[in-house]
């Protein structure tokens, strides 16, 4: 039937204007050949949409029918003739163009214009009665002159288009020479302007009959006319106007009178104009117009089924209309449009699939009785080709509303009912299916797709493609499974099931089994139960009963293919991850840690959730560590149809329905496992012997509901089961992960020091380990070690066993000492010396590792024990050392003069609890400093410092004149120890300090005056100021003394004097003391001429101020 | 009236599903499941702005042939779809949201009570007169 419903080509390709081009020789003349393929060749979308076609110059062009002057007694006998289209577009062309070779300068002008005018005369009575545009091109050999220059071209052409009767605008030169695609362009295009001129005129000429049409009689031709001019706008490329005429011609078609008779032509042509109207929308960029006509169409013509018998017709159709639509709609998406979720092809896809399927239902209920089916012969006098697009081949052009013939009616109705029963409709609906299911993809509906592809699957099956309609649900099961939709699922497990038992698949039929008959599944208890005999008919190596409804002759050969899968063992594995079997299990640990020296307990709960009891063969649980896997294997060797009461000597694993049942596996943790972790990896149950059908279902991990995990954050508290107790199922919890943790150290550790410790000495920590187990151990190891952590990643703490290592420069945070055996009760201990650089805080760990043998069950194992002692340190400054610089006076000075001495003072603070004992110390000056006089020697040594208490020690330096201004003193060392009752054979450590660094000054002068200790009141006092100059130049200084009240003095009050390089100047005063007392020294003031104002504060701090003055001595009495 | 309701729960398993009495009651069932693909489509564009108060009825999901298909989420992600006859044209938005409204409260209704656990399937007695009147009217 789908020859009614079919687009046919015409309608469906894009209407181009046709131009035929006479007078080409495309065989012999290779001129010609090239001209043609300019023409013909790459048609881009930059050319001129025309169709060119080469016709010999006497071509037949198809004769034009006498056009009726008067409509009134014409009754149409049917819409849309089929052969309209396709003479439009392929045999009446727009332009007829005459191709001859004839160059302006051709000596037999006359001879060859008679010619070609004769031409172009034949082409114009084979076109009688159309209005066909002629054009001539002439082929010449030389390119032309410039418009104008060649008056015999001009006279020449005159002539011509005189003789041939067209107009000068018909007539092209075509110049034979390089360009010629140039010249094809510009042809074309001329062309172009003609075919349009010819598809307006010819629109015109239909339009102009509508005046002569009655609304009751032409309403057929209301329809036609309008899809004509439409059609020739369209050729015309006009498409704007060709939607107009389409539109008209949709609404003439709603007015039709509409009886079963002409229903299938009305619809047939209604959907050629629907898709005209769509595809024009789409085009125009207004796909809501389009979706908006579409669906008014569909609504009309939903309920416009026709005759009954031939209902299915119906469904084709609308099947039809939904695909070509959808169609449509994708190419539009393809040329750039934008679909959302709810508005995309796919919808229309699903919509062309379902009135495919309810066709094939429908097809089903009328064309399956056993009648006779008519014979090709027969069909193909009532089926095949019409004249008019949608009549029926015994009746056309019949237009009233009773069939003229009913006998002849019934004999087309059975043909047609004949044809559809060979249709193979599942290939019709699953290439539908799959591409809606590309297209929900595409639009973020995985569940309508999901959806379809059950569909699909279920089509798949219809058409006995059993293979692929089970792989098509086993890839949709898991999301119904995972969404919880169980009526669903059981639907599609169903179906499945079918499948897996036609093709004899044991594996997939034994979990789709497993899954039916579990709690999860919505089919009835009778279901439940026979699926459930089925599965152990399977296991048990027999062949099942076929499921109900199904197709006998399938059944049979399902029956031998499951007798070949007896024949052969039948073992495999399902993996019951992300499936709802019947059977359920959970795995526990009974703790969460264990000791490495104490057993550990595995609990496996299951509980089946089919109709009856079943037995299975083998319950595995595998760890990740497989040597644990043979402590728990559980082996039923009864056979799965065993009933509980016979007595055997192995493991039982009868399971009743919703009855849990727990078994309990123990088993000793191995050494290697010792601080790891023990994991469930899998749970494994098998069904059936291995001798014959054996399925191995495998849980990973704990197993539990992993698709109905609880949600809750919380972690329920692990109950290890007591036995006799019925166990709930819920309660039990999944707990696949143990902790080995090291066997408890029956060891004491004890540490003992004397805090805190003081930077950089040498501090003794001892450790004492004593045994208190009741064995001896063995391989003891004592270590002391800085603890891990993120502030102790600096390397400013060493510790070590002897105190030499320290010197040998190979320190380390850790250190280890082996003690080997220790007996039971026996004690050793071991000492450690820390040096810590770095002032602070420090968490230091003693550990004890040792080996003990150790009895669990009358079994020795060896375990690995640890205990640990954490130790935390202070580590303080012993002293502090503070450093002054000071002139000869003691007072304290920020730069030093080159030269001139100055003090060096450390003040030594003891801040350790603990007393200090200094042996030493040292000051190691850089090279610009050197001591004033005597090398130095310490004045602190053998001192010993209580806390708080300060020794201090003053060095007298000098700096020698240097280039650089500033000067690093060098360093101030100290060599201590701590005074306490453990110290005595530790050695003394070094501690170094940083002198400070000094600015040099350079002067150049010094001036020095010898003051005596005292003077005495009114005697003379000779003072000598010693000017020297330091410089090696000249310098002239000005000199004045001040006068004060408390002496009197003799000398130069004020001089000016010049001083040699190097040399020293003397000034020789006589003061004579006024007062007593300590008495302020008359100053002098200098100044220099080269450094004018800047010496006198200089120089006053180089002099003395005072001078203590005595008054006079009482002279004894009687001594005068 | 409505030709099927179903109540799905925030991880979109079915918590009750009625339809009117027919012999396909799978493919209203996969009606109401494919829905949901329109129904977290909407509730993730509104789910971006957290201040955005969003409208509890989403309106028409998806048109099909035969019928219409309505939405309607819970603040709690509980979603509630109407499946609705396409001929019967009586039903215009503002019934469709009254039906909403009655099932919401019929539903909160439910909740109240203590020995219902939250994620269990539907079994109110009341609750399912409520369903019934919804698909029996008129």
């Amino acid at each position: 039937m789908s020859w009614a419903s079919e687009l046919p080509g015409e309608l469906v390709c894009r209407p181009l204007g046709l131009v035929a081009l006479t007078g080409l020789d495309t065989t012999y003349n290779a001129v010609h050949k090239a001209i043609w393929d300019s023409f013909f060749n790459n048609r881009r979308n930059d050319r001129v949409p025309l169709q060119f076609k080469v016709c010999t110059a006497d071509h037949e062009y198809p004769k034009c029918k006498q056009k009726r002057t008067s409509y009134e007694w014409y009754i149409p006998k049917g819409i849309l003739k089929t052969h309209w289209l396709q003479k439009h577009l392929q045999e009446i062309p727009s332009v007829v163009v005459v191709f001859f070779d004839l160059d302006w300068d051709e000596p037999l002008w006359k001879e060859r214009q008679m010619e070609c005018s004769t031409r172009v005369e034949i082409v114009r009575n084979s076109l009688q009665g159309r209005g066909t545009k002629i054009a001539v091109v002439l082929i010449q050999k030389n390119a032309p002159l410039p418009p104008g220059e060649d008056l015999m071209a001009a006279e020449r052409a005159v002539s011509l288009c005189s003789a041939c009767e067209i107009s000068a605008k018909s007539l092209y030169v075509l110049p034979h020479t390089d360009h010629l695609i140039g010249y094809t362009v510009r042809l074309e295009n001329a062309f172009y302007e003609q075919a349009q001129a010819y598809y307006h005129q010819e629109a015109r000429k239909v339009k102009s009959h509508k005046d002569f049409l009655n609304k009751t009689t032409h309403q057929l031709l209301f329809v036609r006319h309008q899809f004509k001019s439409a059609f020739f706008n369209e050729l015309k490329q006009d498409s704007h106007t060709a939607i107009k005429h389409y539109k008209q011609a949709y609404g003439y078609m709603l007015d039709l009178r509409m009886h079963d008779t002409n229903m299938l032509e009305v619809k047939t042509v209604a959907g050629f104009i629907n898709y005209k109207i769509c595809r024009l929308s789409f085009q125009h960029n207004a796909p809501l117009d389009a979706i908006a006509q579409f669906r008014k169409h569909i609504d009309f013509f939903k309920s416009k089924t026709g005759i009954p018998e031939l209902s299915f017709e119906h469904s084709a159709w609308m099947s039809k209309q939904f695909q070509v639509f959808g169609d449509l709609f994708d190419e539009a998406i393809k040329l750039g449009l934008t679909a959302i979720q709810t508005q995309h092809p796919g919808f229309y896809y699903q919509q062309a699939a379902n009135h495919a399927i309810f066709r094939k239902q429908l097809c089903q209920g009328l064309c399956m009785q056993p009648q006779e089916m008519k014979s090709p012969d027969e069909i193909a006098d009532y089926l095949g080709p019409t004249d008019f697009y949608g009549q029926r081949k015994w009746r056309q052009g019949h237009q009233s509303i009773e069939p003229p013939d009913l006998q002849k009616e019934r004999e087309g109705i059975l043909s047609l009912q004949t044809k559809e029963r060979q249709v193979d409709h599942s290939w019709l609906i699953i290439p539908l299916l799959s591409s809606a299911v590309a297209q929900f993809r595409k639009y973020k509906s995985p569940r309508m797709k999901r959806f379809l592809m059950v569909q699909m699957g279920e089509e798949y099956y219809h058409a006995k493609d059993y293979v692929k309609a089970l792989i098509l649900l086993n890839k949709v099961t898991w999301d119904y499974r995972g969404e919880r939709w169980w009526s669903l699922l059981t639907s599609i497990l169903e179906t499945s099931l079918k499948c897996a038992y036609l093709t004899a698949k044991v594996q997939e039929y034994v979990s789709n089994s497993m899954e039916l008959i579990g709690r999860y599944a919505q089919c009835n208890h009778d279901a439940k139960v026979r699926v459930q005999m089925n599965l152990i008919r399977v296991m048990t190596n027999d062949v099942p009963e076929p499921e109900p409804g199904l197709d006998q002759a399938c059944v049979e050969k399902a029956a031998g293919l499951w007798a070949a899968a007896r024949n052969q063992q039948n073992s495999f594995t399902i993996d019951m991850h992300g499936l709802l079997p019947f059977i359920e299990t959970k795995a526990c640990f009974v703790s969460e840690v264990v000791s490495a020296d104490h057993e550990i307990t595995v609990e496996v709960c299951l509980r089946v959730g089919c109709p009856f009891p079943v037995r299975l063969s083998k319950l595995m649980v595998l760890f990740t560590n497989q040597k644990y896997n043979p402590h728990c294997l559980l082996i039923d060797r009864r056979g799965i149809s065993a009933s509980s009461e016979s007595e055997v000597d192995s493991g039982d694993l009868y399971l009743k329905p919703e009855e849990a049942r727990v078994f309990s596996f123990s088993f000793l943790p191995l050494t290697e496992d010792v601080g790891k972790q023990i994991e469930i990896s899998s749970l494994a149950l098998e069904m059936g012997s291995e001798a014959g059908c054996c399925a191995v279902l495998r849980w990973t991990g704990g197993g539990g509901d992993n698709l109905l995990q609880p949600l809750g954050p919380a972690r329920p508290v692990i109950k290890p089961t007591t036995p006799g107790v019925p166990v709930d199922w819920n309660a039990f919890v999944v707990n696949p992960v143990i902790r080995v943790n090291p066997r408890k150290a029956h060891v004491e550790v004890k540490s003992s020091h004397e805090p805190p410790c003081l930077l950089n000495e040498i501090y003794l920590v001892s450790v004492l380990v004593d045994n208190k187990e009741d064995s001896d151990i063995k391989d003891v190891r004592v270590s002391l070690g800085l603890q891990a952590s993120e502030e102790n990643q600096d390397d400013s703490t060493q510790v070590c066993s002897s105190v030499s290592e320290f010197e040998e420069d190979k320190t380390s945070n850790t250190c280890q000492l082996e003690i080997g055996v220790l007996r039971k009760g026996e004690s050793a201990k071991k000492e450690f010396y820390i040096k810590c650089l770095h002032a602070g805080n420090r968490t230091f760990i003693s550990t004890v590792n040792y080996k003990v043998d150790v009895m669990v069950d009358k079994q020795g194992i060896c375990c690995d024990c640890q205990a640990e002692e954490q130790i935390s340190l202070t580590t303080v400054r012993p002293f502090d050392v503070s450093i002054k610089l000071e002139s000869l006076k003691y007072e304290t000075i920020e730069a030093v003069h080159a030269d001139d001495p100055f003090l060096l003072t450390t003040d030594i603070r003891c801040s350790s609890p603990w007393s200090i004992d200094i042996k030493d110390s040292s000051v190691n000056l850089s090279e610009f400093i050197h001591t004033a006089c005597d090398p130095h020697e310490s004045q602190i040594a053998g001192v010993r410092l209580h806390k708080s208490d300060c020794g201090a020690e003053s060095v007298c330096l000098v700096a020698s004149s240097c280039v650089q201004p500033s000067v690093s003193l060098g360093t101030y060392t100290l060599e201590w120890r701590r005074l306490s009752s453990g110290s005595k054979e530790l050695p003394y450590v070094q501690s170094r300090f940083p002198l400070p660094t000094v600015n040099i000054e350079h002067i150049p002068i010094t001036v020095h005056v010898a003051v005596p200790a005292f003077g005495r009141v009114k005697t003379l006092l000779p003072l000598c100021y010693v000017v020297k100059n330091r410089t090696p130049y000249v310098q002239e200084i000005q000199i004045s003394m001040e006068s004060t009240d408390s002496f009197m003095f003799s000398g130069n009050k004020q001089s000016q004097l010049r001083v040699l390089p190097g040399q020293e100047y003397k000034l020789h005063y006589n003061f004579f003391p006024l007062v007593a007392g300590q008495v302020t020294l008359p100053r002098l003031h200098l100044d220099m001429m080269r450094y004018p104002g800047t010496m006198d504060d200089i120089i006053n701090k180089m002099l003395p101020t005072h001078i203590f003055i005595r008054p006079i001595g009482k002279t004894p009495p009687g001594s005068t | 009236m409505a030709a099927c309701v179903a109540v799905i729960a925030k991880e979109n398993y079915p918590l009750f599903i009625k339809t009117i009495p027919t012999d396909n009651e799978l493919k209203f069932f996969y009606t109401v499941h494919t829905s949901l693909d329109v129904v977290e489509e909407k509730i993730s564009s509104v789910g971006k702005n957290a201040n955005d108060l969003r409208e509890l009825y989403l309106g028409l999901l998806y048109p099909t042939e035969d019928y219409k298909v309505y939405g309607y989420v819970t603040n709690t992600k509980v979603k509630f779809v109407i499946v609705v006859d396409s001929t019967n044209a009586s039903l215009r938005d503002n019934e469709i949201r009254t039906m909403f409204k009655k099932l919401h409260n019929a539903y909160v209704d439910m909740l109240c009570n203590p020995f219902y656990k939250p994620g269990e399937n539907i079994t109110s007695r009341g609750f399912e007169n409520v369903v019934l009147a919804m698909l029996q009217q008129d």
